[in-house]
């Protein structure tokens, strides 16, 4: 089996339980390498514990998840490596406050891979220009408007040169006014071929980006399809409950 | 601005005018207004009457400069006696003819701690820089080498023995603490019932009972041929009572940061240890520093403590030289003018925090 020819994410019988609450009940999805996949469903219905499964900031209990190949096990070389090629981006962006929001791109580097100073501040200048906001570089997080916060957070993000993307609600906690500027950016990341995996409420944002739209209530997968049959023609009645309730 | 002049109601403001001015109220009518501030003014005027004896003592009838003790006896305080015995309160029983020692180790010290200041220097070469001060001072005090003639710790004094211990406990107690706070949160059960227990024995003694284990039960717990001389077991005690306390504020600010930040950093994939130095625990320290520096006040003060197990502090100094015959017993002159070097001390250490703090919060939040 090739590198190329397998999926970038492969989960299969995947379990999770907080306490004796199952909070994720035999989860099955392969990604293709460069494949969007927009996650949405209601609170509590577990997308957000998915995503974090994915780069353990929750450990799994039951079943399996391969990240390129690699196995998501108790290894840490393995998670170091799985950790290289994922991206997370927050809801509440949790950039570092302490830090300028140059440092907050850079330090990261320095401390997990060892790059020099030098070469991860060019780096850190380059995506934050790629976000359109390198003028803020030399500012700390909290001077900052919640949507830059969350375009640095993107940012601080690439700079780690991620294969694949995660993204939690990354638009949850913005102002109104302030969604579309972190949503373009994101469009401009899928529209440069990243796999990305995004927890959201947009739908306009699924329709427009998304390969597949997948809707979880309770711990499970009840529909994965294409975004024009996942909105126009839903099959399942959950599914069908829960775009009439979000489309007002 | 491009969202004004899309959205008019934006700019619809009225005419902007400045907020009404408040009459200014007459001093009669500050001070006699009603029976609040009558009363309030009244009861200031006879607090500020009784003022009038103690002002009267330490200036008006004071002797300010005498060389004999005798000039001093007619009721007034007698600052001459504090200038006659200040090398004595200040360095206490060191030799007075090597007592330029002490004096460059408090130069030092002072030079130390101003470049120190500003956190822009902070970092590991700082506490190189720090390791090697420390040890030039204690060499400048001890001697035996360079041509210095040996002080044997027993007879070093006043103001340098309280410095160094204030800033050797505080300093050498930090490191514990920070240890001591992440073992109380770890979630690994032997480090935290550890720290738990080392933590909760010390706050639960009182520091003399510390500095008597420290002072009397220590060497003789200690395996044969092995001593420490007193200063140096009080210098222990004292850096594991700050250790513990220190611990309790640092494990505080630990508690202020929000998971959310280490999260990020793990998936970042920085290493845990670098997670805690270089992301969570700057943080932590930032968000108590009242608290950090209130412990730092009460250790400088605490050090006078030491007297009771026979260290010749400042305080110990101040007492002694206040019982020369010679003089009448200024006891309280003696008193209030080390009472004024702790006090010079504890403000800056105050006033150096708040303008630390209000420079961190400027910087990082809005």
């Amino acid at each position: 089996m090739t590198r190329q020819a397998s999926p970038a994410i492969q989960i299969s019988a995947l379990d999770k339980w907080y306490g004796n609450f199952q909070v994720l009940k035999n989860i099955g999805l392969d990604v293709a390498p460069g494949e969007r996949i927009v996650v949405c469903g209601p609170s509590g219905s577990g997308k957000s514990t998915l995503i974090r499964c994915i780069n353990r900031l929750e450990e799994h209990q039951g079943g399996s998840i391969l990240v390129n190949g690699t196995p998501l096990n108790d290894s840490l070389k393995n998670l170091d490596a799985i950790r290289r090629d994922v991206g997370m981006v927050f809801q509440h962006f949790n950039l570092f406050p302490h830090l300028t929001v140059k440092e907050n791109c850079a330090l990261p580097q320095v401390l997990s891979r060892g790059t020099s100073r030098k070469e991860a501040e060019e780096r850190a200048m380059n995506f934050l220009s790629k976000v359109r906001i390198p003028e803020q570089a030399d500012k700390y997080p909290g001077q900052l408007s919640g949507g830059q916060q969350q375009r640095v957070a993107i940012a601080r993000a690439l700079c780690m040169t991620p294969k694949i993307m995660l993204f939690d609600e990354p638009t949850s906690a913005l102002d109104p006014e302030m969604v579309k500027e972190v949503l373009d950016t994101m469009v401009a990341l899928a529209d440069d071929g990243m796999t990305m995996i995004v927890v959201t409420h947009e739908m306009g944002f699924a329709r427009r980006v998304a390969d597949r739209v997948v809707f979880m209530e309770a711990g499970e997968i009840v529909e994965i399809g294409k975004p024009d049959v996942f909105f126009d023609a839903p099959a399942q009645v959950r599914t069908q409950n829960f775009l009439r309730n979000i489309m007002h | 601005m491009t969202i004004a002049a899309t959205t008019p109601h934006l700019i619809t403001l009225p005419n902007s005018s400045p907020p009404p001015k408040r009459d200014r109220r007459s001093v009669m009518a500050l001070l006699f207004g009603d029976l609040t501030a009558s009363c309030l003014t009244v009861l200031t005027g006879f607090m500020l009457l009784s003022l009038v004896p103690a002002a009267n003592w330490a200036i008006i009838d004071a002797t300010w400069a005498t060389a004999d003790p005798s000039a001093c006896r007619d009721g007034g305080a007698c600052w001459a006696f504090i200038a006659a015995k200040f090398r004595f309160i200040i360095f206490g029983t060191y030799p007075p003819d090597e007592q330029w020692r002490p004096l460059l180790v408090m130069v030092l010290m002072l030079a130390m701690v101003l470049a120190s200041l500003s956190p822009r220097l902070w970092g590991a070469k700082l506490i190189y820089v720090w390791t090697v001060a420390v040890f030039a001072m204690l060499i400048l005090m001890w001697g035996g080498v360079l041509g210095l003639s040996p002080v044997s710790s027993s007879a070093w004094g006043g103001l340098p023995v309280t410095l160094l211990l204030a800033l050797l406990s505080l300093g050498l107690g930090f490191p514990f603490a920070v240890v001591l706070a992440l073992g109380r949160r770890s979630t690994l059960p032997v480090p935290r019932l550890l720290s738990l227990m080392t933590i909760e024995l010390v706050r639960g003694l009182p520091l003399v009972g510390l500095l008597f284990v420290a002072s009397i039960l220590l060497p003789l717990l200690l395996p044969g041929g092995w001593s420490i001389d007193k200063l140096g077991r009080t210098l222990a005690a004292l850096t594991v009572f700050a250790a513990a306390y220190l611990a309790e504020v640092i494990r505080g600010g630990l508690q202020g940061v929000s998971p959310g930040q280490a999260e990020a950093a793990r998936a970042l994939g920085i290493p845990s240890w670098k997670i805690v130095w270089h992301i969570v625990l700057p943080q932590a320290l930032q968000k108590v520093i009242p608290p950090l520096t209130n412990t730092a006040i009460v250790m400088v003060k605490n050090t006078s403590l030491v007297l009771i197990v026979g260290v010749f502090d400042m305080l110990s100094a101040g007492r002694v030289a206040a019982t020369d015959p010679q003089w009448p017993a200024p006891y309280v002159e003696s008193y209030i003018f080390v009472a004024g070097i702790y006090f010079i001390i504890c403000f800056g250490i105050s006033n150096y925090s708040s303008w630390l703090e209000s420079r961190v919060q400027s910087r990082s939040y809005r």
